[in-house]
This record gives structure tokens, sequence and C-alpha cells, in this order.
């Protein structure tokens, strides 16, 4: 009977699963972040605490321990010697997951999943990278905060294309406007 | 076995329908940050916001 057993299965066997799940924590250790789905950035978070934690004891053992799970040992190398050390004090939750809008096309529900210690340095370097690539308008994105006059006007402009989205799936428009005036 | 007495009337077919099929707006929130509505739980998609913190960097994407 399949009574009591938690993990989600992802569609896949066994095998396909856990090479997936290893894919997935050497991206996060990688990049610090992975955009995925939500169910399976619940997957992969037991699986990279349990990393951290290896990373946290920081013996050859260890170490090889993590590779054995993982098979990627350049991602080892840079849990052991940069994320573990900046969760040593932090007795386990290393991983925040931060969902997102339903994906668009098979309204999936889509989540971030990231390092505890490591959240706003990724969003600074996806603003410096921002700021490289397209020079003015990523400008304006971060003045929004500071400027409140400018976020309301901003924000009156989103509204009526958020609406039209919403009309679209809704079957009246005068029905949806309605509810989000109330 | 039980076989219906009657067939559905127009109308008892019609609201079946009806009913079955209404589409209904998602709770919807205002942004403290940006003012724009969202889903509550969720990053906020106008300005990229979630719990006071700026997660996504709406332009980069």
């Amino acid at each position: 009977m399949r009574h009591l057993k938690r993990n989600a299965k992802l569609g896949r066997k066994g095998a396909h699963r856990n090479a997936m799940l290893a894919n997935m924590v050497c991206s996060l250790i990688k990049h610090k972040r992975v955009t995925t789905t939500l169910a399976k950035a619940k997957a992969v978070r037991p699986v990279v605490e349990k990393m951290v934690t290896l990373g946290k004891k920081g013996t050859i053992h260890h170490r090889r321990l993590a590779v054995s799970r993982l098979h990627q040992e350049d991602a080892v190398q840079i849990l052991f010697s940069e994320i573990a050390p900046q969760h040593q004090d932090r007795p386990g939750g290393y991983t925040r997951i931060i969902k997102l809008m339903d994906r668009r096309g098979d309204a999936a529900q889509m989540a971030i999943i990231e390092f505890v210690e490591e959240g706003d340095a990724v969003v600074a370097s996806s603003d410096e990278g921002a700021a490289k690539a397209e020079a003015a308008p990523a400008k304006t994105d971060t003045e929004v905060a500071p400027d409140a006059d400018e976020a309301k006007a901003e924000a009156a402009e989103d509204v009526p294309a958020a609406e039209a989205d919403a009309d679209a799936a809704d079957k009246g428009s005068s029905e949806g406007q309605e509810k989000k005036d109330a | 076995m039980g076989v219906p007495k009657r067939k559905p009337s127009r109308s008892a077919q019609r609201k079946r329908r009806a009913s079955n099929s209404v589409l209904n707006l998602p709770q919807l929130s205002v942004c403290p940050q940006c003012a724009a509505p969202f889903v509550p739980h969720r990053v906020c998609p106008a300005c990229g916001h979630y719990k006071g913190r700026q997660v996504v960097n709406i332009e980069a994407y």
C-alpha cells in the first residue's frame, strides 16, 4: 500500500528522479537560485538541506558522501568552500521557496528556490546584469521603491493591463471590474 | 436498474451547464509596494517584490 509515502514522484522512476534532483541541487549550488515548478522546488529542498549539512561537517568522508549523491565534484567544491561556511550558524532551513505566478501555457505553479544567505546577493547581481543589458529601463525599476508618486503612476498604468488579462479569462468584463473595485 | 423517468427540460439542462461553467476571478490583494493587484503569497508580477523585498527583477525578464 502507498501509505505515508510523501515524496513527490514527479512523473519519473526512482533513478530518473534521483538524477534530476541531483542535477537541480548542483544547479542551485552553482547559481544560488533556481526558478522551477513548486512541486520540484519542494522535492529538491530536503536533498539540498542534507547536502549543506554534509558540507558543514566538512570532512573528506562527508565530501565523498556528497559526491556520491550529486555526481558533480565542482558543485561539491562550491558547496563545501562557499555555501556551507555561510550557513554554519544556521540550524537547518538553509533554503527559501518563494511562490511565483502560474506558468503561462500549462498553468503550472512556479517558484524560486534559493539559499537564505545568498538571496539578496542574487537579486543585486541580476540588477547589475539588467543595468548592463538595458541601461535606462533597468534604472527606472530600481527607482520605483523610494519614489511613491512615481510608483502610483506606474501602478495606474499596470492596473488596466492586469484587468485586461483577467477579463480574458473571465466571461464578462464588467463583472471582473466590479470585483476588483470591491 | 434505475432509469430517468423524464428527459431533463431545456431549462434544467441550461441551468446545470451555466452553474458548472462559471469562471471565478482569483482573490486579489493590492501590492503594498506598487499598488498593482496581485495574488496573495505570490511575488507581485508588476514590481517583483515579495514581503517587502525585491525578489525578482522584472526588467531582467
